[in-house]
Formats: structure tokens, sequence, C-alpha cells
């Protein structure tokens, strides 16, 4: 299985998990990000994703390389669905496996993070009445201060 | 030089095509082609402060030269997870 993915099939997060696995491993993490019935005061109906997959895959890699940086004892897997969504549905799912535990959550922790300030990825959220893009952040992957941000958040 | 630019989510739709081929001259970066289609398209005018842009398939400036063939994609604020 690829480590770093995007795809129109459902998300199987305990094939993920198993894929960065491996007998040196005592823990793993991971994240699993679920389509919601309510944004902003809105009942969601369903989310429709859009990638650029070829970036989005490439910048999952780079995710993956500052991960090992920090934490070099990771395996860490991303994999992101696009298409239409339900509600309930996991839309991304993270992996990340280590000795010990600390580093396997911070390392997930941090990936999330990652892929939200930087990933060519796009919501089309469709809620009762109507229909809206989702615009986050300025994708920029060598902002040092966003970089900073996320390890932060990963190591409270 | 003829480049082709990709656009997504809101981008997209506002210019009415994901994929187009643009002529542009000698000398030309992403910001040419950037400004070329916001004379065909001005509702994306608005989209300059917040854009990315990436060359190739790889992360760009604004400024980054482009050359016969590049594709050249914009990319409105991100919302993945």
């Amino acid at each position: 299985m690829d480590r770093f993915t995007v795809t129109v099939d459902p998300l199987n997060a305990s094939a993920i998990a198993a894929a960065v696995s491996s007998p040196r491993c005592g823990a793993v993490a991971t994240f699993i990000g679920l389509v919601r019935d309510h944004n902003a005061g809105r009942r969601v109906e369903w989310l429709d994703y859009e990638a650029y997959p070829a970036l989005a895959v490439k910048t999952f890699e780079r995710i993956g390389s500052e991960a090992a940086e920090r934490w070099p004892s990771v395996a860490l897997a991303i994999h992101h669905r696009m298409g239409r969504i339900a509600i309930g549905e996991a839309s991304v799912v993270i992996a990340a496996a280590s000795p010990h535990r600390a580093d396997a959550f911070a390392a997930c922790r941090y990936a999330i993070e990652r892929v939200k300030q930087i990933a060519p990825v796009w919501k089309h959220e469709h809620f009762e009445g109507g229909d809206v893009w989702i615009e986050g952040a300025t994708a920029d992957p060598d902002d040092e201060a966003a970089k900073q941000a996320a390890f932060e958040r990963a190591c409270s | 030089m003829f480049v082709t630019v990709r656009l997504f989510a809101r981008l997209r739709e506002l210019a009415g095509a994901s994929e187009l081929r643009r002529e542009l001259p000698d000398g030309a970066v992403a910001r040419t082609a950037w400004e070329s289609l916001v004379r065909d398209h001005a509702a994306l005018a608005e989209y300059e402060p917040v854009i990315s842009c990436a060359v190739n398939e790889e992360y760009a400036r604004l400024t980054t030269p482009l050359k016969q063939g590049d594709e050249v994609a914009f990319l409105p604020p991100v919302s993945g997870g």
C-alpha cells in the first residue's frame, strides 16, 4: 500500500495503520477525519472534495519528510479521499507508528495540522439550502511560522 | 510560449474551466499567466492576495519563470482534512 495517496475509494483506517506498523513499533496513532453534519450554523448534507492529486501526493510526501526530521523513528501514512463523501464517512486518515507512543501521537497531530495548512485539497460543502467552497489557509509550504505553529500544536 | 493553466475549486468555477491553454510573452512568470486570466475573467481578481501557485506540480512563486509547455496551477486557499 502507498503511504501517501489520494483516492476516490472509501478509506480503511485499519489497513493504513497496518501498513506503517512493524515489529519495532510499540505504538501506532491514527487520526480519522470525518464529514460532520454541521458547520458554521449550517446543516451539512455532504461534502465534495476536490484535489490536485499529483501535487497533493507530493505535499503528503513533504509532510512525511518534515515529520521524519523531527521524529526519525516514526513511519507515517496520509491517505485523503476525494469526491462526494457522506456524513460520518472518513475524508482523511493519518497513521503514525513508532517504538513509543509519544512520538506517534505527536507526528500524527503534526501531519494533520500540516495537511490543513498546505495540502491542495478543497471542501465543497453542500448544506440545506445551498453550497459553498470552504477556503482556509493560503498554502505556502515554506512558511516557517506555519510549520512552527503545527509543531507547537503537535507537542502541546 | 504556450503554457497550460490549471484551476481548482472556486477558481475553476469562476473561470468556467479546469484547464486552459495560454500564449504568453517570452520572459513570462507565473504572475503573467495569472494576469492574463484575470483579463478574461475579472471575477478572479479578488483572489490575487490569497492564491498559491504551482509550476509543473511543485509549489512555486508568482515570480517563478515559465517556459514553453509548462503547467502552471493557481490554487485558492486550501481546506483539506
